[in-house]
């Protein structure tokens, strides 16, 4: 395959249908539109499924039930729309089916705006509906990367029969950026052995998140949890610079955390001894790696489109060891290098030993 | 090397067409490049500006607060661009539609007549490239002849016809400022 330029909805599209997704439902939305675009343009002339649907309410539904039935299959939307199928989300990961979903994100609270945003790290890490589990959710921070993790979504979410998120925002949706797809693979020729596909000469299998027994339904939970359990010890992913020597780490993921790397490469031409950790699993957290690296550094700023969701997680991961400060902006505005240098450099100074 | 080149003025001017074949451009000649367009509401005859990133090194930040060169198409852009370059950056201005000529001492400034150019070429259109012609006379960022072979790719066979009026754009923007001496 070669080098491209590619947009970053184009580019999530492309690696899905490389992936080997057959059913796509979706609702048009700013700043993801592209994404759906591109799936109307391809999917029906490789004889997939592509439907444009009703609302986000409806999508996230035929999600579901394609799902059961044994498809690869994908929504996409923006943060309003992702709200919307907040109840989908919950029946998909009570039945244990697999399911992916994009997340462009734009800025709110509400309508908001269409500018970009990770304003949605609470709603997509902590549950994504009602209940108690979490979804697999994967953040990229460059168009390679939105396409690598996008087909890794599909593997995970077939490997643990689970809701998988890969989270971007507007500002790399829209982004172009050379980049590579990978080839394309074969639809997979046999149904899962607990899919839904007619019960002819077979006992009838059952996909439901209906369990009106209580003892039963905690059972369930309890076989939920074991699950999310192995989640957290095999699927934690970062990427990490400079953290080697550093007394002050910047965490920041997407979009925030690659803006952050050419503030904390500037620190570091400015003799600050200043690294980068960027989670690319939101959830699981990279809780394991950022606990030992507070056992050794002095301080963490946490770096969001936002006003502080993953900082929550970054203090726990501290576990009270460390100050973590924080740097964010809101509603839509992108931070530039300058002003999270600013933020280092202000941090940096109050570090125990520092001079000023 | 490593230029963050703004690209600013109304939509329908070929603004981000101008960008994106910057951007093509660095790719074909295996540089790092991130485009990100500016996207609102806005349809042809609002505001339109994209920020392309080129470098010899992986890019981390696809946005700046001060760009090293800015080509802007319209006044309002003038305004908003002139102040933010960073000093000793280059400034491309459209001068037919410039009102107030740009004041800064510590810039390298050009201005190119790219839209009475553009109409004289009976094509009011192609300003964008007489103006990225002009870019590139004053700061070759990217070589002209792979500018002109992407620009043959990217139109295909539909659009074939209109190579020749793009190239004598690019190539009058280019003359144009180098006939203005460098200040």
């Amino acid at each position: 395959m070669a080098v491209e330029l590619l947009k970053g909805n184009v580019a999530l599209a492309e690696a899905a249908i490389r992936a080997g997704v057959e059913a796509y439902f979706g609702y048009p939305i700013t700043p993801q539109t592209e994404l759906l675009e591109h799936m109307a343009k391809r999917m029906p002339e490789l004889g997939r499924a592509f439907i444009q649907a009703e609302s986000e309410l409806a999508s996230i539904n035929m999600v579901y039930g394609a799902a059961c039935a044994g498809a690869r299959a994908m929504t996409s939307s923006s943060s309003p729309g992702i709200s919307l199928m907040q109840e989908g989300f919950s029946y998909i990961a009570g039945s244990e089916v697999p399911a992916v979903v994009v997340d462009v994100m734009r800025g709110g609270p509400g309508l908001g705006n269409i500018q970009p945003s990770q304003s949605d790290y609470f709603q997509v890490t902590r549950s994504a509906g009602h209940g108690d589990y979490h979804a697999i959710v994967l953040a990229p921070a460059s168009v390679q990367e939105a396409i690598d993790l996008m087909v890794l979504a599909f593997d995970l979410a077939d490997k643990y029969r689970h809701l998988v998120f890969v989270v971007a925002d507007g500002l790399l949706g829209q982004m172009m950026e050379p980049a590579e797809l990978p080839p394309m693979r074969p639809l997979r020729s046999e149904r899962p052995d607990w899919a839904l596909t007619g019960a002819r000469g077979r006992e009838p299998r059952i996909i439901t998140s209906l369990e009106l027994d209580a003892p039963a339904l905690e059972e369930v939970n309890k076989r939920l949890q074991a699950k999310l359990r192995v989640i957290e010890e095999h699927e934690q992913r970062y990427a990490e610079q400079m953290v080697e020597d550093a007394r002050l780490v910047v965490v920041g993921y997407g979009t925030a955390g690659r803006i952050a790397q050419t503030a904390v490469k500037q620190a570091r031409r400015e003799g600050m001894k200043v690294g980068l950790f960027r989670p690319i699993s939101l959830w699981p957290f990279p809780e394991r790696r950022l606990s030992r690296l507070a056992d050794r550094v002095d301080a963490f700023l946490v770096v969001e489109m936002n006003a502080g969701q993953m900082l929550d997680d970054v203090k726990l991961a501290a576990g009270g060891q460390v100050p973590v400060d924080f740097y964010g902006r809101m509603g839509g505005m992108v931070p530039v290098p300058e002003e999270i240098y600013q933020a280092i450099e202000g941090l940096y100074a109050k570090l125990p030993g520092s001079l000023s | 090397m490593h230029e963050e080149i703004i690209f600013a003025g109304f939509g329908g001017q070929g603004v981000l067409f101008a960008g994106q074949l910057l951007a093509y451009t660095a790719l074909e000649e295996g540089k790092h490049v991130t485009w990100i367009p500016s996207y609102g509401p806005e349809m042809r005859g609002g505001t339109a500006n994209c920020t392309v990133v080129v470098s010899d090194e992986p890019i981390g930040s696809p946005v700046c607060m001060h760009p090293s060169i800015a080509v802007v198409f319209n006044n309002p852009s003038l305004e908003k661009y002139e102040p933010l370059v960073k000093p000793g950056g280059l400034l491309v201005v459209n001068q037919s539609l410039m009102v107030t000529p740009p004041a800064r001492t510590d810039l390298e400034i050009v201005l190119i007549p790219a839209t009475e150019a553009a109409t004289e070429m009976g094509q009011v259109r192609v300003a964008n490239m007489i103006l990225f012609g002009a870019l590139l006379a004053r700061q070759p960022i990217v070589r002209v002849e792979t500018v002109l072979a992407v620009l043959q790719d990217k139109l295909g066979a539909r659009k074939a016809h209109l190579h020749q009026v793009n190239k004598a754009a690019l190539e009058r923007g280019l003359a144009l400022a180098h006939a203005q001496p460098v200040k």
